[in-house]
């Protein structure tokens, strides 16, 4: 039973790029295009790890990441912020929202996936 | 790097995402012209300026994803001014949104170049350009806040030439130094040099040991920045010896071309740090590429040995060798799925219309053809012994409809796609001539032909430009007339009948009579005070003609309108003016649904059938003798309810042999175009029908009086009537061509 993914991002190319990346190395992806979108669709349950963008409309990525550590299923699921910041003040609220850790945008295919495998193997 | 990074990481093709990256971008480039347009930068809402960071952010962020790393270079500095400006800051002024502006047209260029599939633009200098001056609206805030900026407009502008003389081109920096602070402290100023330019960590210490034995670190940084202001960023470091900043002199090819490419390549890939770093175990430790929070829920167990502050991936053997050999195995299963996406995607966007579209509604068009032939034989037939037949060609017949109706939809786009040009093109043009307008469009859903839509565009855009140059007056004279300072300019389109209707209207001064009438007799054109209105406001449609006082490099040379009514009329359409003096300009354009299928009457002269496009006919009457009234030298008149209209009569014109020449056993068919009527004498009428029009001009040539010939249900060739030339057209034209 491979593991899914929950890939949340406003941008259409990066959630491909992301979903094409992870599918490749045998995962399931589930794409959102906000938080709000990220939310209803991690409610559906049988998610085993979220990536979500920080900037995007309707729901941001640490709303989300607030959102989820408030469901009793997804108090420990493993949350990483991608995002283009990754200065000490975005680290604290990071934290403060309860992200398990971040990985700075640009990134590059493989990096994504070895920081994936890393997590949930 | 070539176009793109087409060859990401872990072997997977990142060209596969450009074309949805491109689409995302457009419409992130749309949306913030849109939204820069309607902004008012003293009342600018936080919601808007949150969406045009936002379009902004997402641009940089796929930019550097992709590769695109002349597109980074532009959003980053953009995204850094905006962020400030939401962050309230730097406050909003209208100079900003002008900059904002330009810097979407360089990446829209920048956009249109990687489309086209070239390494990004060879003119790099507006790139470089837009560069420096948001990073001096950038300096310039930070330097003098908000009530002082305007006070001290001189200072500022002194220390923005000081600036240009600095940072003309994004200059690289290497800066070395030793240092024992361990990596999360220098993060700081990482973060603040990332603000400042592109920054790249080229060599990081090994692991962190507990010691504090000092340890080499060497940066690279691309900005628009002195040496002075990066060392600035290090004064609460504490170093081992001083900080070594030599300037990094450009690449062959940077030096080439020194506006720009030296910093797109070095600026340049963000991605670049981290796919040298990631192989190389190391060096993990300093790598601010992606981290876990300490204590954070979901950390995987081996990294409980995380600390100060956030873990890192220590003592862990990365299977990074297995990415790329898992990979590309699987990935061939999925990829069919993917691909599909991305074709699935937009599928509510019918932008790119296949050449086979054209073909395909040819091929219908020639089927309806065969339809309407089957139809006619069959009408013939005897229903009873044909029962079945009948019935079945019955269903031919819904069913060729439906397809046409559909197939003809493929073609339809929204006119948006023309509409959405115009606030940039009234804004500029406005500011150009210091006038006040506003631009409102309604109806920007209504959908017609994709070929109307691209012919439309330029009418349309001159007619804009005239009404504003020439309608809308001056916010004095305006208000001094009782009117709002500022001007209204609606574009509207709606369905009217089996038209589209496309609108211009102004509340500017309208046209004046007595000044085109006056500015016809000193062309020498014939104008008596009798001309209708209509006829009147025609003129301006006239080559060579123009009323304004003052010739502009905007409008008014008299060149143009009447290019403009041309190419509506070989749209199959025409223009119709209204005008109030004082009160405003409304110019209606009138077009056919489609061009390729038109409604029409069919009349006969003699053996001939011609086809009436149906737009054109007001009615159709069988006069009576007394109403027929012959004038010297003018030919002959018919009344009709009080007006004499001229007579045209169908087989005089092209020649024909009629069986009926007394006026009063024929048919009148009374049209009207461009707000001239004419009667068309025929002998008679045969029947409305749906006409496939076929080009007379690419099958034999271009024939006075004929806009294009139909294949009727029988097999025959009928020509259809070029109205508003036959209208038009002094009928001693037509006697030559005779």
């Amino acid at each position: 039973m491979s593991k899914t993914i929950l890939a949340v991002d406003d941008s259409a190319s990066i959630r491909q790029m992301v979903a094409f990346t992870l599918k490749g190395a045998g995962y399931n992806v589930v794409e959102a295009e906000d938080g709000q979108a990220g939310l209803d669709k991690a409610k559906a349950g049988g998610v085993n790890l979220v990536l979500t963008d920080q900037n995007m409309p309707r729901m941001d990525g640490l709303t989300l990441v607030k959102s989820l550590r408030g469901m009793p299923q997804y108090a420990t699921t493993p949350i990483l912020m991608l995002t283009t910041e990754s200065s000490d003040a975005m680290k604290a609220q990071g934290k403060a929202a309860g992200a398990t850790g971040w990985l700075v945008k640009p990134f590059d295919p493989a990096k994504l996936l070895e920081v994936v495998k890393k997590v949930i193997g | 790097m070539s176009n793109g990074n087409s060859q990401g990481g872990g072997g997977i093709d990142m060209s596969q995402f450009f074309q949805v990256f491109f689409d995302e971008c457009a419409e992130h480039l749309g949306n913030m012209e849109g939204l820069l347009l309607a902004i008012d930068p003293a009342t600018a809402s936080a919601d808007d300026l949150n969406a045009i960071f936002r379009a902004a952010h997402s641009m940089k962020g796929g930019a550097g994803t992709f590769g695109f790393t002349d597109m980074t270079d532009v959003t980053h500095v953009l995204e850094t001014l905006l962020d400030r400006v939401r962050k309230n800051e730097i406050p909003l002024t209208s100079e900003m949104v002008d900059v904002f502006l330009q810097a979407g047209d360089v990446v829209k260029a920048q956009l249109a170049g990687h489309r086209a599939g070239e390494d990004g633009l060879s003119d790099t200098t507006p790139a470089s350009e837009i560069c420096v001056r948001l990073q001096q609206l950038i300096d310039g805030g930070a330097a003098a806040p908000a009530a002082a900026a305007q006070a001290a407009s001189a200072a500022s502008a002194a220390s923005a030439a000081a600036t240009v003389a600095t940072v003309a081109t994004a200059q690289s920096y290497r800066i070395a130094f030793k240092t024992a602070e361990p990596a999360e402290s220098l993060e700081k100023v990482f973060a603040n040099l990332r603000v400042i330019g592109e920054l790249e960590i080229v060599v990081s210490p090994k692991p962190r040991k507990r010691g504090k034995t000092a340890q080499q670190w060497e940066l690279r940084i691309a900005a628009f920045a002195s040496a002075q202001k990066l060392l600035e960023q290090f004064d609460f470091v504490k170093t081992e010896g001083d900080i070594g900043i030599s300037a990094v002199v450009a690449s062959p090819a940077g030096a080439a071309n020194p506006a720009g490419v030296a910093d797109s390549t070095a600026a340049a890939t963000p991605a670049a740090p981290q796919l040298k770093l990631v192989p190389a175990p190391a060096v993990e430790a300093a790598d601010d590429g992606f981290g876990f929070f300490d204590d954070a829920v979901g950390v995987p167990s081996i990294e409980s040995k995380a600390e100060d502050g956030f873990g890192f991936f220590v003592d862990i053997v990365p299977p990074v060798a297995d990415a790329p050999v898992q990979s590309p195995g699987r990935r061939s299963t999925d990829q069919p799925s993917v691909v599909s996406g991305i074709a699935g995607r937009r599928d509510n966007d019918k932008v790119v219309v296949a050449p086979q579209v054209d073909t395909l509604i040819n091929l219908v068009g020639e089927l309806v053809i065969t339809q309407a032939m089957l139809a006619q034989n069959g009408a013939t037939l005897d229903p009873v012994i044909y029962e079945k037949l009948l019935n079945g060609m019955a269903q031919l017949d819904r069913n060729t409809r439906d397809l046409q109706e559909t197939v003809m939809s493929i073609r339809m786009m929204p006119i948006s796609f023309v509409f959405s040009r115009f606030p940039r093109v009234v804004r500029d043009l406005a500011s150009k001539l210091a006038k006040q307008v506003e631009l409102k469009t309604e109806g920007e859903g209504t959908e017609l032909d994709k070929g109307l839509i691209e012919k439309l565009s330029d009418p349309l855009t001159h007619l804009v430009r005239n009404s504003l140059d020439h309608g809308i007056e001056s916010p004095a004279v305006r208000e001094a007339a009782g009117k709002p300072a500022k001007g209204t300019i609606t574009l509207r389109a709606f369905h009217r009948g089996g038209n589209i209707m496309v609108e211009v209207i102004d509340d500017g001064a309208g046209l004046n009579r007595e000044k085109l009438l006056a500015k016809a007799r000193e062309r020498g054109m014939a104008a008596p005070d009798t001309m209708s209105d209509q006829e009147v406001f025609q003129l301006i449609f006239e080559a060579g003609f123009s009323t304004a006082e003052k010739i502009t490099d905007v409008s008014g040379r008299g060149v143009g309108m009447d290019v403009v009514r041309r190419n509506i009329r070989d749209m199959g359409g025409h223009v119709e003016i209204s005008s109030n003096p004082g009160g405003g300009t409304r110019i209606s354009i009138r077009l056919p649904l489609t061009l390729a299928i038109l409604d029409g009457m069919s009349v006969a002269v003699g053996e001939e059938v011609f086809i009436i496009p149906l737009t054109y006919i007001t009615e159709s009457l069988q006069p009576l003798p007394e109403h027929i009234k012959s004038i010297a030298g003018h030919g002959r008149v018919v009344q009709v309810r009080g007006d004499y209209l001229p007579v045209v009569s169908l087989h005089e014109v092209f020649n024909a042999k009629p069986n009926v020449t007394e006026f009063h056993k024929g048919i009148m068919v009374i049209l009207e175009s461009e707000g001239t009527k004419a009667a068309l004498f025929v002998d008679g009428l045969l029947g409305q029908h749906q006409v496939v029009i076929k080009s007379l001009e690419s099958n034999y040539r271009r024939v006075q009086g004929v806009s294009g010939a139909t294949i009727m249900g029988d097999g025959k060739v009928a020509l259809i009537l070029d109205v508003a030339g036959l209208v038009n057209t002094p009928k001693a034209v037509f006697a030559e061509a005779a």
